[in-house]
């Protein structure tokens, strides 16, 4: 069962993934790109990483709306866009780099114990048990990385700071 | 008791899905009616009441009529996105009733069955996920019909939706705090432990909830993606028959969720005054509490009791979709930039001053080793309700709270002339 629920979401997904490049209308490879975090989304769930599964979603809804708002609002609307991006020779190139990179995962992934098996996979289930499926991800988070996770907060705090000057300057 | 197994549970979970998917599209048919009802209750008119005895078969007589309907597709609408909009809007609205726990655990010959669809272990991060993917139908919706009045709507409902997620979020979070868990049995298992239901403990949680749960499903006085004097009605200005139909269900969907959430989170859910119904799995038992001792003790569900909840989780719901009517035929519309305003500079500092208060509280509360049980929540009842007339205060800037005094200042006096009473009285 979980296997082809795998083998389903993981083809949803290289799908979808394929049609955020080849679909015509930008509307239509947003909602390309929206499904195949979905359907990652559902893999993470049956690695029983739920926390991980919500989050992607939360996150990258919120993030891909705010993409969908410059698309509808910068691009012209009701028409497709043009293909003037999409020449012979870029084609040929995309498709080498992503073969490429394909092949390159196929090499590492050969032969390697990719099953959620062994001493790893224990420690996650009892720490799952014992904090729940937030509280093993929140614990080793504020107490053995707090450093680079509070630091990611201020990334991100200068990048909203930077964005609010930017935007004030070329209103003034 | 021990939890249901095997094909018994397969078949509980079988019937379990369908049941309450049927009760969730019956009450969501209802809310139509009540809210047409009430509204005319309100208005001092008499409403639908033609249909069927006080008008109860009036939402299925709208059924069949948005079924026989001819649907229309505007000529310049994408068409693929056009049919897309009103099922990306209806899923979200329906599957997130698949976490909220209606009744306590019932009893029967095979197991003790939960009565949950779903209890997930992320729980309310699940209903957050779902509620983030609702938004999109409605932008698809406004953008696909090619139509200004319905892509401002969108595009409204895109800006509002995103702004109040976040409020709602982190008002969310003095709940999880309190709670210790994301898993909405667990909510109110704490919640029956505390000895008081969390609206009192959290009270400017619970109103920062409902403010922006009212943003969220797009209610009045926050209904500006389809403010009709505006935008004619908005994002589903196009559409007509059941394609209309599937964004009305699914706003009424979401007030009926955003109801039981709020019933869940902050009215304790299914749980009654009292222990007796009192029952959450702790290491493979059901159990009511502890005793002093740290031992457990067993729960005993009977199926009286998951009956009683079952109608208080009910009762609890009705109230709040009651709430959700009653304010959208009292309240006038805000402005569009009093939306903004509102969500950005008051709400969010305000959620966000708070999270830090009750994170503060909860810690000095456990550093001085307080128990959790009923002084425990008194203690944050203090310090929430401090928060909440201080918030309250300074949202009214005195003109409701300070009253009649403060109002006769601003009142503009009608001056009598001399002239115009000599007039009149000749």
């Amino acid at each position: 069962m979980t296997t082809v629920l795998f083998y389903v979401f993981a083809g949803i997904a290289i799908g979808a993934a394929i049609g955020v490049v080849i679909s015509r209308s930008p509307v239509g490879s947003l909602l390309f790109m929206v499904t195949t975090l979905a359907a990652i989304a559902g893999t993470f769930v049956l690695m029983e990483a739920h926390f991980l599964a919500a989050v992607q979603v939360i996150v990258y809804a919120g993030a891909i709306m705010v993409l969908f708002l410059f698309v509808i609002m910068l691009l012209n609307l009701g028409h497709e866009a043009q293909r003037d991006l999409k020449g012979g020779a870029f084609a040929v190139v995309a498709a080498g780099v992503g073969g490429a990179m394909a092949g390159m995962l196929a090499l590492q992934l050969r032969g390697a114990d990719v099953a959620a098996t062994g001493a790893g996979a224990e420690a996650i289930a009892a720490a799952t048990a014992e904090y729940g499926a937030v509280g093993a991800i929140a614990r080793p988070l504020y107490t053995t990385y707090v450093v680079p996770f509070e630091i990611t907060g201020i990334l991100l705090l200068v990048a909203i700071v930077g964005a609010v000057v930017l935007a004030k300057r070329s209103d003034a | 008791m021990e939890p249901i197994s095997g094909v018994p549970a397969l078949i509980a979970m079988a019937l379990k899905g369908p049941i309450i998917f049927g009760i969730v599209m019956v009450v969501v048919a209802y809310t139509t009616l009540a809210e047409r009802r009430v509204s005319a209750w309100i208005q001092d008119r008499s409403g639908p009441n033609r249909v069927g005895p006080f008008g109860l078969l009036q939402p299925i007589a709208d059924g069949i009529k948005n079924i026989i309907k001819e649907e229309t597709l505007p000529a310049t609408a994408s068409r693929f996105f056009f049919i897309l909009a009103p099922i990306l809007v209806l899923v979200p609205s329906l599957v997130t009733f698949a976490v909220i726990p209606f009744a306590a655990p019932l009893p029967t010959p095979w197991g003790v069955v939960d009565m949950v669809i779903a209890d997930l272990p992320i729980g309310i991060l699940y209903v957050l996920a779902f509620s983030s993917l609702a938004v999109y139908g409605v932008v698809l919706g406004g953008w696909a019909s090619n139509n200004k009045y319905a892509f401002l709507g969108g595009l409204r409902a895109s800006a509002q939706m995103v702004s109040y997620e976040v409020s709602l979020g982190l008002s969310l979070i003095a709940v999880l705090m309190l709670a210790g868990n994301v898993t909405l049995t667990e909510i109110i298992w704490k919640q029956q432990q505390l000895g008081m239901w969390f609206a009192l403990p959290l009270s400017l949680a619970f109103i920062l909830f409902v403010i922006s749960a009212f943003a969220e499903t797009n209610r009045l006085p926050f209904d500006m993606p389809e403010a009709e004097s505006e935008l004619i009605t908005g994002y589903h200005t196009e559409y007509s028959a059941m394609k209309f139909s599937a964004f009305m269900i699914s706003e009424f969907g979401h007030m009926v969720t955003a109801s039981a959430m709020m019933a869940t989170l902050f009215f304790g859910g299914w749980d009654l005054p009292g222990t007796w119904d009192d029952a959450f799995w702790y290491q493979g038992q059901l159990i009511s509490g502890f005793a002093a001792d740290g031992s457990v003790i067993l729960a005993n569900p009977a199926w009286w009791k998951t009956l009683l909840t079952f109608a208080g989780f009910g009762a609890k719901t009705a109230l709040f979709l009651v709430l959700y009517i009653w304010v959208r035929w009292t309240l006038p519309r805000f402005r569009y930039d009093q939306v903004m305003s509102l969500g950005w500079k008051v709400m969010l500092p305000t959620a966000l001053a708070y999270m830090m208060l009750i994170a503060g509280t909860i810690l000095t509360l456990d550093t001085i080793g307080m128990t959790w049980g009923f002084g425990y929540g008194l203690a944050l009842t203090a310090v929430s309700g401090a928060a909440t007339v201080a918030f309250v205060f300074f949202l009214d800037r005195g003109r409701t709270i300070a009253g009649a005094a403060a109002q006769r200042a601003q009142r503009v006096e009608v001056k009598t002339i001399p002239g115009a009473v000599a007039r009149a009285g000749r």
